[in-house]
């Protein structure tokens, strides 16, 4: 197994990049440790500790593997997503948090070297099911990139894309009620009231990811998936968009991919932490940063682990 | 930090630092070298043709007072336009102008002064305005290209006249009108509006220029929607397995055939197996269609593949199908790219003879085609008949030619680069 991915950490927007082989994320203030990093094969026994169960499930991932070709990106993840609840996948870079959140829409389908087994259940029904739509089930389990991603349009057209491809609207007022909704949820329509016309792409880089969470939400999904989506972005925008994520937890479920500790700590209920393609541990928020079960879990939220 | 030999990195940056800016400037000299050896070439190449070809724009006319006698042109009252000998009214009216000549020989050779055209135009104009029948009209008719090259100075009046093609009578007869005001250079009209001719002074490009318009509407008819069809196909619906592979080889080969090859197969399959017409535009179109269907796909995947990914991805995100995301996100962003890739092939095609000589475009052809069925040549080939030629007077023509040819590439590259630069958007 190749360990490469621990030096290669991506700093979340807290921690200024550094030319040291400083952890990202440090939030227990204990004397940092120089990495060491461990032979842990032993450890590594497939075996989830703490909890994939919760209360209301929405989205059930049962055993599911995904290969890149040969690569064995993520092995036997079994994982359940309430309904209303924000989940934070945290764990150290390369471990398949994306790959993992790419299969509950499947859009591993548009890489051509990716296989997905297991099953992935929304709502009690299979996802992978023959008769299954991988477009409609897009529209129901939306997704945020990680880099701002706007179309070059303008940003009405942005917001507006998604309900006119699946006919939400009937009229152009109704439209134009989505677009602002949606804009206001995002917290961006006070700045933008006034110049929908102008490209999406004029934004700033904040704003930009803004109008792309608007997107996502103009079509109202069931279930929003989020990858690192403040990873570009400075701390009063990415407070902004952790007070979003506090507002949309009402009606939606939320997937976030996070690097920071912080963030996961402030805006998720649950935290699964994944390494080389394992889920190693799930467990309630609180739980996971006061008292982790697992040696790696303890490793990597106290920075050991970069 | 890093410390080898008691160096610090600063100290073997700096030492370092000498040999990258000589490098530098090594390669910022090779690179204007290179630039002014282009431009160098290109101004010797411009401003030969130009010297070369600019004459050809301008043509000698004669002023010569011709009774259009009634008894030559509707002999018993009927108006004969087949029949009546106009040649003959141009030379008594030139008989008039230099009265001093006599002799049947010296007769022929002051005939020669003036070009077969002039008996055109005499019956156009008596067609057109039959109420002139009996009149005497002053007219302004091309001269011989002869006389046109001597007073272009292209004919050196030194030299001995066995070794000039216009004799030492005829450069006094000239001199004579000129002394009358009768000899005048204008623009000449002719090369414009004419089609081709073995008189040079009535050689014209328009049947080139027309064949070669027909050709590329065939063309971008064709090639355009089907390069851009299967460039799309290609990049965002194929599977990719072995046959894919091997369409994108021989795609890339194809690209690299030589274009000859393309008019033999055009040759067979269009004019022998599909009995279209020999020298018609129809299948000149059909054969600069393939010749350039490669370029076209080629540049289009790239386009498509230059589309970034994270747009796929978001339109996919927001449940988009495959071809939604391709007619509203990559198509767009694509087209500029697309656009320049056919104006490119289309100059390629304006450009190409080879196949076209294959397929029977080389035929010395007098009329300007009138559709896409009817015999023509094109502008390169139209060059290549004049370069052929032995006129003095075809060479300048030939130039002038390439001019147009050349002025036609100028207006599609610019077309191109006003179009991407119209339809080209951030993100
Ligand atoms: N498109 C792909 N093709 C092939 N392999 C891939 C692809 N995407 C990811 N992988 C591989 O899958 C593994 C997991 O990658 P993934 O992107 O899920 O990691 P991640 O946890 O999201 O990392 P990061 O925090 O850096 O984003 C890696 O080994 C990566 O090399
Ligand atoms: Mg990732």
């Amino acid at each position: 197994m190749k360990m490469t991915a621990m030096t290669d950490v991506t700093t979340d927007n807290q921690t200024p990049p550094t030319l040291t082989e400083e952890p990202a994320a440090a939030p227990v203030a204990e004397p940092i440790q120089m990495p060491q990093v461990p032979e842990q094969e032993t450890e590594l026994s497939g075996e989830t500790v703490g909890n994939i169960h919760c209360e209301n499930p929405f989205m059930i991932a049962n055993d599911v593997n995904v290969y890149y070709g040969d690569n064995h990106a993520i092995k036997n993840v079994s994982l359940e997503i309430g309904k209303k609840e924000v989940i934070a996948l945290i764990g150290p870079s390369g471990c398949g948090k994306s790959t993992f959140l790419r299969c509950l829409n499947r859009m591993n389908d548009t890489i051509e070297t990716a296989r997905v087994t297991g099953q992935i259940t929304l709502d009690g029904k299979d996802i992978h099911r023959k008769e299954q739509d991988p477009v409609a089930l897009r529209a129901r389990v939306g997704m945020v990139f990680q880099k701002p991603n706007p179309f070059p349009k303008s940003i009405y057209d942005n917001v507006a894309y998604g309900p006119r491809i699946h006919g939400l609207a009937a009229d152009r007022a109704e439209l134009d009620d989505i677009v602002h909704t949606s804009l206001e949820r995002a917290g961006l329509l006070k700045e933008v009231k006034d110049r929908l016309d102008e490209p999406g792409t004029s934004l700033s880089g904040g704003q930009q990811q803004r109008l792309c969470i608007a997107r996502t939400i103009a079509v109202n999904p069931e279930v929003i998936l989020m990858d690192e989506p403040c990873s570009a972005l400075d701390p009063i925008a990415t407070a902004r968009i952790e007070d979003l994520m506090d507002e949309l937890c009402e009606d939606y479920a939320i997937v976030i991919v996070t690097h920071s500790m912080q963030q996961a700590a402030r805006v998720s209920r649950r935290v699964a932490y994944f390494h080389l393609g394992l889920l190693v541990e799930v467990d309630e928020t609180d739980r996971i940063f006061t008292n982790p079960q697992h040696r790696l879990t303890e490793d990597y939220i106290t920075g050991r682990i970069g | 930090m890093a410390k080898s030999k008691g160096q610090t990195t600063r100290e073997k940056v700096e030492a370092g630092l000498p040999r990258r800016r000589r490098k530098e400037l090594m390669f910022k000299f090779v690179g204007m070298l290179a630039t002014t050896v282009g431009v160098v070439f290109l101004g010797v190449f411009f401003s030969t043709l130009i010297a070369e070809g600019s004459s050809a724009f301008k043509q000698t006319f004669m002023k010569l007072d011709i009774e259009l006698a009634e008894d030559v042109i509707a002999p018993g009252g009927e108006l004969d336009l087949a029949y009546a000998d106009f040649d003959g009214l141009v030379r008594s009216a030139l008989r008039e102008a230099i009265p001093e000549v006599s002799g049947r020989r010296d007769r022929r050779e002051l005939y020669r002064l003036v070009s077969v055209g002039a008996a055109y135009q005499l019956r156009d104009l008596v067609e057109a305005n039959p109420e002139l029948v009996g009149t005497k009209q002053t007219m302004w008719v091309p001269a011989s290209s002869n006389v046109d090259m001597l007073i272009k100075g292209n004919i050196d009046a030194e030299l001995d006249e066995s070794l000039r093609p216009i004799s030492d009578k005829q450069i006094a007869w000239v001199g004579t009108l000129q002394d009358d005001g009768r000899i005048e250079t204008r623009f000449n009209k002719a090369l414009f509006t004419n089609g081709d001719s073995r008189d040079p002074e009535l050689a014209g490009i328009k049947g080139a220029v027309m064949g070669s318009l027909y050709m590329l509407i065939v063309t971008i008819a064709l090639s355009f929607p089907i390069g851009v069809a299967a460039a799309i196909y290609l990049e965002e619906f194929a599977p990719r397995n072995r046959w894919s592979d091997l369409i994108e080889v021989n795609i890339n080969n194809l690209a690299a055939v030589p274009s000859i090859v393309f008019g033999l197969l055009g040759l067979a399959v269009f004019i022998n197996w599909a009995s279209l017409p020999r020298s018609a535009p129809l299948v000149g179109g059909l054969v600069l269609t393939l010749l350039t269907l490669p370029v076209i796909i080629i540049a289009s995947r790239a386009a498509i593949k230059a589309v970034p990914p994270s747009i796929r991805e978001a339109a996919l995100g927001l449940g988009a199908s495959q071809t939604q995301v391709v007619f509203h996100h990559v198509l767009p962003l694509a087209l500029p790219g697309m656009l320049t890739g056919t104006i490119i092939g289309m100059s390629r095609a304006l450009g190409e003879s080879a196949p076209l000589l294959m397929i029977g475009m080389v035929a010395f052809i007098v009329d300007v085609p009138g559709g896409f069925n009817d015999p023509a040549t094109a502008l390169p080939i139209q060059i290549y008949l004049w370069a052929d030629s032995p006129e003095r007077a075809f060479a300048e023509r030939t130039s002038a030619a390439i001019i147009v040819l050349l002025g036609f590439l100028l207006l599609m590259n610019l077309a191109a680069v006003i179009l991407r630069k119209r339809m080209e958007r951030k993100w």
